[in-house]
């Protein structure tokens, strides 16, 4: 299969717009010198993935990517970043000194992880292309064969709730205490 | 469409993720890069989802299990930074040099 043969398909220059953007969007994500907009960039690489997810008929797992991600993750974010009150405006010291080894190394995560899937699976074609795997599928698969994992996590939310408040409330001095006991 | 550019495209963002990782002072940056990460490997799974269709869609469910915990991880490690900047000012990882030799 040549290029041509490959972009003519409607459903692959689909995935080409897409993936640059989403190309694009992540590399913002991580030389953005702009603290916030390092996390707007996030929202645009993480909506082109469930537009990706989309074309992989992969529906409920778009839709969860939408909310769960960009409806409260980011959201989450832009409070942390809010919270330390990091400069939002144009800052140089967000970045280390060191960048050629990182950049090196990111360059060799990407030729390795790359080549081996290209000399692994060369030109295997997705099997699902067009038809929707239903949402009815998903969740029986969750609340039968994965139950046990599906309440481990849910467990996971419960503690990393509980965890949450515990270590981010403001613990009280002892003279406060005393002076709420006497209220 | 090829499985493969699905998983180049994952292993583009990992990469980028790696070198924010390792480049950004900012916890929350680092953070942030960490969800891109976490975003290539469910790409990955939704991709060989779609190549071994399984009766079961098992991968769509550890991606929604990765989704599931990234979100845990996020609540937990922004709760951690909050607490470090109430204590140090700070939301710089250089500036954390109390327990480096």
């Amino acid at each position: 299969m040549t290029f041509g043969d490959w972009i003519a398909e409607p459903v692959n220059w689909t995935f080409a717009v897409i993936a640059l953007a989403v190309l694009a969007s992540g590399f913002r994500v991580v030389t953005a010198k702009n603290v916030v907009h390092a996390a707007l960039f996030l929202v645009g690489a993480l909506g082109g993935t469930a537009a990706l997810f989309l074309l992989m008929s992969a529906e409920f797992v778009a839709w969860v990517l939408v909310l769960v991600y960009i409806g409260a993750v980011i959201v989450l974010f832009l409070f942390g970043i809010m919270i330390t009150r990091a400069p939002t405006n144009i800052d140089e010291g967000l970045d280390s000194d060191q960048k050629a080894l990182p950049a090196l190394l990111a360059v060799a995560v990407f030729g390795l992880t790359a080549w081996a899937a290209l000399d692994g699976f060369g030109l295997t074609l997705l099997s699902t292309t067009g038809e929707a795997i239903p949402t009815e599928v998903v969740g029986e698969s969750l609340l039968g064969r994965f139950v046990i994992p599906f309440e481990v996590v849910s467990f996971v939310l419960l503690a990393a709730l509980i965890g949450g408040i515990t270590i981010a409330r403001r613990d009280l001095s002892p003279a406060e205490e005393e002076e709420r006991a006497a209220v | 469409m090829l499985l493969n550019q699905f998983l180049v495209l994952g292993a583009a963002l990992f990469a980028m993720g790696v070198y924010g990782l390792l480049v950004r002072r900012n916890i929350v940056l680092i953070l942030l890069s960490v969800e891109l990460m976490l975003n290539a490997v469910n790409i990955n799974l939704v991709a060989f989802e779609s190549v071994l269709v399984s009766s079961e869609a098992i991968g769509h469910v550890f991606a929604i299990f990765v989704i599931t915990v990234a979100a845990a991880e996020v609540g937990i490690g922004l709760a951690i930074v909050l607490l470090i900047f109430r204590n140090r000012k700070s939301a710089n990882v250089d500036d954390l040099s109390l327990m480096r030799w």
